[in-house]
């Protein structure tokens, strides 16, 4: 199973494990984009994980929202550890969706 | 504990346009409790304000502390050495926190990055309802335990209104009724008797309206 | 209930056991004082005193104390209202001295709807007293002659009372006590909330009398006329603490196109009808807001034409 090389994986116990400072450090240190792979919902290995991430990337959505920067670049995604296809098939939307977007306005830098 | 709201980032960073370099105060106590205020929420803070200011092309350096609390000089000293380094300190905690900050470091700028609200506390995890208005002469032992005053948008001493309705007060669904409740609870404890009586009008010198108050222990002023 | 208390056209009148029978009026959204007095026009001589509103639905409005001394220039007794909404103590103390002054001896004591409806939802709250304390504040300056604080006035006013009150709000069971509360702290009169439910008044009712109230208080029920099946709908989902049952609806909606308004005048009719026989009932408060001009030709049908005279 392959899927686009700018995708950099961080792995965790559980999504619940993602902390809001963890997505946007990212988006702060230069990421176009980060993006939660949670289990399904209602299939969480320790039952609520997941939805507590799903809460905290809406927050970040928020907080992106407020600043002026796409909400879009941050995203959660649900699938089972057995989903290896669908696995490559976020990760190539989220890249697309992207690259539509252009690089993060962190890292342009506005002219003087 | 006090609750409070923080304030939007629009706001904040049109506070702090003309700095570059800040310290961003926490505290441990009331707004850590409900979730505001904590060193959590002053590394998201910091954090989303540089984000913000690295999109505008000038950065901002942030640096982080959160005191046990603003409201004791003892922990207020505990930033001395730093302090005159920022361009400005933002402090997360309620109201008091940037006053007493500002009284400590007269010749620091100190901004409220919350707007403070109410005395309440948590009905469910991550809300918190009102409860007391801080009016210094309280009567909850009249009202079975629950406050008129802070609890009713009219502060009526002989409640319901006519808009009360489904238990809930007329200015919004989300809002109790809290003289329904207060009459209903008499009503089951037989003791419907009390509120047959006429309450006089409150001496409000005791509240707010009387002026900024100051509570003091004898025994212990030295 | 001997000597009068304030000699109103009002009181003479419940107190000579004439069925009363009351109207109303809103101040304009202005100074147009043309336009309040040919409302006011169209209620002289067909009502024995007119309710003037305070702010009401926290819509500012000209003052209910300046509307209340035109309608005096104007040989119509007002009903003063009061809320406890914009004004504290002082305040009110202050203007109930100021209208005694100007000649207006009726006086509504009422909670006042919170500023949050209103078109100035901004606004600072006061409610520094509530309405059962109000009442009781004027009965203290009439019967005491003493300011809440126990100074003497120069000159008491001498206001014939009133308060509202709701037999249908909620906790239904504790709307009699409330009443009675009311009466205890000094209302000389009471108008309630618009029925539509006569079930459920009469029941109410039912319990007033059974308790004596209706001995110590004048109570007017309070008509008002469907103006359409729209109004029925929206008064019986959106309005707290009204009660609309869905025979009266069925019944506007019975009339036809662009019959519901006659229906609504003939339903007020028969209620105000089985008022002047309720056991309890003093007088019936009519509310036909921006409809002053068929509140003649409907008091006519109702029976209640020409108001008493008394002296």
């Amino acid at each position: 199973m392959s899927y686009p090389a700018n995708v950099k994986i961080i792995q965790v116990p559980c999504s619940g494990r993602v902390d809001i400072l963890h997505l946007l450090k990212a988006i702060e240190d230069g990421a176009d984009g980060v993006y939660v792979a949670g289990c399904l919902e209602g299939e969480c290995h320790y039952l609520t994980g997941n939805l507590k991430a799903k809460k905290r990337v809406r927050y970040v959505k928020r907080v992106l929202g407020e600043i002026g920067i796409e909400p879009e670049r941050v995203e959660m995604f649900n699938l089972s550890s057995g989903q290896g296809p669908r696995f490559a098939e976020i990760a190539r939307e989220m890249v697309e969706r992207i690259q539509k977007l252009g690089p993060s306005p962190v890292r342009v830098k506005k002219a003087a | 504990m006090i609750v409070a709201d923080r304030k939007p980032l629009e706001e904040i960073l049109e506070m702090i346009k003309d700095a570059n370099k800040i310290l961003l105060v926490g505290c441990k106590g009331c707004v850590t409790v409900c979730n505001v205020g904590g060193t959590k929420e002053v590394g998201i803070l910091a954090s989303s304000l540089k984000i913000a200011r690295k999109k505008e092309g000038r950065p901002l350096e942030v640096d982080e502390k959160t005191l046990e609390r603003q409201c004791d000089p003892e922990y207020v000293e505990q930033i001395r050495k730093s302090v005159d380094q920022y361009d400005a300190v933002i402090s997360m905690a309620c109201g008091v926190g940037p006053q007493f900050l500002s009284e400590a470091y007269p010749q620091q700028r100190f901004l409220p990055a919350v707007n403070t609200t109410f005395f309440g506390g948590a009905v469910q995890h991550g809300v918190w309802s009102e409860r007391c208005a801080g009016c210094g002469t309280c009567v909850i032992h009249f009202f079975d335990g629950m406050c008129p005053i802070a609890r009713c948008s009219k502060s009526l001493l002989h409640g319901p209104c006519g808009g009360s309705s489904g238990g809930k007060c007329e200015i919004s669904k989300e809002v109790d009724c809290v003289w329904d409740m207060i009459v209903r609870k008499k009503m089951e404890q037989g003791r419907l008797a009390d509120l047959a009586t006429l309450k006089p009008a409150k001496d409000w010198r005791t509240a707010r309206d009387g002026g900024p108050r100051k509570s003091v222990r004898e025994e212990l002023v030295q | 209930m001997n000597d009068l208390k304030s000699g109103s056209n009002l009181e003479k009148v419940l107190k000579a056991g004439h069925f009363a029978f009351t109207g109303e009026c809103g101040p304009p959204k202005g100074a147009n004082v043309v336009h309040l007095k040919e409302k006011i026009a169209h209620l002289k001589g067909v009502v024995d005193a007119v309710n003037v509103t305070d702010n009401q639905t926290a819509v500012v409005r000209m003052s209910s104390w300046a509307a209340s001394t035109i309608m005096l220039h104007e040989g119509v007794e007002p009903n003063f209202q009061m809320v406890c909404r914009d004004r504290n103590r002082l305040a009110m103390m202050s203007d109930i001295l100021g209208v005694y002054a100007m000649g207006v001896r009726n006086m509504l004591c009422l909670s006042g709807d919170h500023q949050r409806f209103g078109n100035h939802p901004e606004a600072k709250n006061v409610y520094d007293i509530d309405s059962i304390q109000l009442i009781a504040l004027v009965k203290k300056m009439r019967d005491e002659g003493k300011f809440l604080n126990d100074e003497v006035i120069d000159v008491p006013p001498r206001i014939f009372i009133g308060a509202a009150a709701n037999p249908f709000a909620e906790p239904f069971e504790f709307r009699v006590h409330r009443l009675a509360l009311k009466i205890a702290a000094g209302a000389d009169f009471i108008q309630t909330q618009c029925i539509y439910n006569m079930d459920r008044f009469r029941a109410f009712m039912k319990r007033v009398v059974d308790l004596g109230l209706h001995e110590k208080c004048y109570i007017l029920a309070g008509v008002t006329p469907m103006k359409s099946v729209g109004m029925a709908q929206y008064m019986a989902k959106q309005v707290p603490g009204m009660d609309v049952p869905d025979s009266v609806i069925a019944r506007l909606k019975g009339a036809g196109k662009g019959k519901a308004a006659e229906e609504g005048i003939k339903f007020a009719i028969e209620q105000i009808h089985e008022f002047k026989e309720m056991e309890g009932v003093a007088g019936v408060h009519f509310m036909a807001i921006e409809w002053e001009h068929r509140v003649a030709e409907i008091a006519k049908q109702a029976g209640v034409l020409p108001r008493p005279k008394v002296d």
